[in-house]
């Protein structure tokens, strides 16, 4: 310790360059390497805005997690339901390219770790903001890739609620994000092209090895191996947004593998019925009644009564904010528009949904006149040609193109139409 | 030797501008990401940074020269090993929650789907990828003898 602490003396372990050995290290790799996250980040980010968009916050209370947003939501529209399997797509392609993207971030990481250690920690100013701004984009970057990771397991140890943890840490993380591309990008798009052109490398001390040991593996493979693991997480994944064969090749992924059960009934559930606090004895023939209110006054329907009313058939998928989807499923029941016009509400109107659950974020939720509008929103009362099961919402449950999953509630008791 | 400490550099306008404007923007989310148990989502922030950087990447970075040094003058075969190892390790730092079991009990009550397997399929995983990779050595070496022969 004396020793190093004299002054004059070279610095020593990590904070000497001659501790980095690996020849992989230099700009080329790491140029690589960001780039590649460039593009994959923006994705992320631009799916994950979608889907904060796709849960209609504005629209009332009961769906908005992040009262508090501020000008974070500036650009929320009214969630479309067209295509029907837009929410299906873009929440996949969140959630299965973040996967993707681990082993990216990861290397990235690597390459660049003997910055931490540059001495001395700051050469000026912007230099020292420099490196704050550096402990947001790692910080955010991993809180974002593992809060996001451990949300799908449902393993719920990260402190507070999912969604305003990853919503304003993405909005903390893409600001160091920004800064870092306005930054850094223009170098490493200049030194690819350099490299195509055989200009060589930039020379940076910060990143390549001052004294590189022998080689045991080229940049090339390096990449190669970073690339291979991206197909394997990927490939262990994207099957949990297929049903059938395809589902069996998510091996190690949250939904993947089979389907719940046998029969009509067979497809992938978000919360059993068990789960969510349903007492069987509430949802009888006898017992279970649908309250529907509105302009005109105040309905209640048996399961017979909306038996009785005019059946429509839709086939949609369901999906999920986790990133695992259904195929389309045929579900068969009232539209939402002739509940609403029982009630006196012909025009479109919004609606607010109320569920038997006793416990759950979503055990209530609410749908927009334009959700309500199209034909394809339905009470479902039977699905794949039998009636529900427990587990997918008996006595009756919504479905709505292009909605998240937990928006198309479940054991649905009540349904408020009007101004929300 | 220094005799005053040095002033303070500025640095150049442009980055320093930059810098400002995301400091605003994190600023603004941090505020409302930190309404809750800030200090709890603070530790987790930071510390997934410092984790990762003095904890993760020193553990796999020592395993790796580990095997290097292991495999000294038969470097045909070190990525033979590294390469699986990586994958199989990636696979098992992602998937954790489940292949360790941890969330069996809520994963089974949740989703009416079996928790039981994500361990076993992870070790035949691991198996293949050390397999394919042997396989790919013999034959390599198969390949080099005769030449050398």
């Amino acid at each position: 310790m004396a020793r190093s602490s004299l002054p004059g003396r070279l610095p020593r372990g990590p904070f000497s360059p001659d501790f980095w050995r690996s020849p992989l290290r230099g700009t080329w790799f790491t140029s690589v390497l960001g780039v590649v996250l460039l593009a994959g980040i923006t994705i992320l980010f631009v799916t994950g805005l979608v889907s904060y968009a796709a849960y209609n916050p504005d629209l009332s209370p009961v769906n908005d997690r992040t009262p508090g947003k501020g000008i974070l939501g500036f650009y929320l529209f009214s969630w479309p339901t067209d295509p029907p399997w837009l929410y299906r797509l873009t929440q996949g392609v969140h959630v299965t390219l973040g996967l993707g993207l681990v082993p990216v971030l990861l290397a990235k990481l690597w390459s660049v770790v003997p910055k931490l250690f540059t001495l001395p920690p700051a050469r000026s100013v912007t230099h020292a903001l420099e490196r704050i701004s550096l402990l947001l984009l790692v910080g955010g970057a991993l809180f974002q890739f593992v809060t996001g990771i451990l949300n799908i397991q449902l393993d719920y140890v990260f402190p507070g609620s999912f969604y305003p943890l990853h919503f304003y840490g993405a909005w903390v993380f893409f600001g160091a994000f920004l800064a870092h591309v306005a930054l850094k990008a223009p170098a490493a798009f200049r030194n690819l092209r350099g490299m195509r052109r055989g200009e060589g490398e930039e020379p940076d001390q910060e990143l390549a090895a001052a004294r590189p040991g022998p080689p045991t593996v080229s940049r090339r493979g390096a990449l190669g191996l970073v690339g291979g693991g991206s197909l394997l997480l990927v490939a262990t994944s994207a099957g949990r947004s297929f049903d059938g064969p395809l589902r069996h090749t998510a091996v190690l992924s949250p939904h993947g593998g089979s389907e719940p059960g046998s029969g009509p009934g067979a497809f992938q559930v978000n919360k059993t019925a068990e789960y969510a606090g349903i007492r069987p004895d509430d949802t009888t023939e006898e017992a279970w009644r649908l309250t529907v209110t509105g302009r005109t006054g105040t309905v209640r329907l048996s399961r017979a009564d909306l038996l009785a009313m005019d059946q429509h058939d839709a086939a949609l998928p369901i999906a999920c904010v986790e990133g695992w989807s259904t195929s389309d499923q045929a579900w068969r029941g009232v539209r939402l528009r002739d509940l609403a016009a029982l009630v006196g509400h012909d025009d479109p109107a919004d609606v607010y949904v109320e569920s038997l659950q006793s416990r759950g974020t979503w055990r209530h939720a609410a749908l927009s006149a334009g959700q309500v509008a199209d034909a394809r929103s339905l009470l479902a009362l039977s699905v794949n040609g039998a009636d529900l099961t427990p587990d997918h919402g008996h006595p009756a449950r919504v479905i709505v193109p292009a909605a998240p999953g937990v928006l198309n509630t479940k054991w649905v008791a009540r349904l408020t139409f009007g101004e929300l | 030797m220094p005799e005053r400490m040095p002033r303070p550099v500025p640095g150049s306008p442009f980055p320093l501008l930059v810098l400002l404007c995301s400091f605003a923007l994190c600023a603004y989310a941090g505020v409302r990401l930190l309404d809750g148990d800030w200090p709890m989502i603070t530790l987790w922030f930071v510390g997934a940074a410092l984790v990762h950087d003095l904890v993760l990447l020193p553990l796999y970075a020592a395993a790796d020269r580990a095997l290097v040094t292991v495999t000294a003058g038969r470097a045909a075969w070190v990525n033979h090993v590294r390469v699986p190892a990586a994958l199989s390790g990636l696979l098992l730092l992602v998937w954790f929650p489940l292949i360790s079991g941890r969330v069996s009990q809520r994963y089974a009550a949740v989703t009416a789907l079996s928790a039981d397997g994500f361990a076993a399929r992870w070790l035949l995983i691991t198996a293949a990828l050390f397999g394919v990779s042997a396989v790919l050595f013999a034959v390599r070496v198969g390949r080099r003898r005769p030449g050398a022969g």
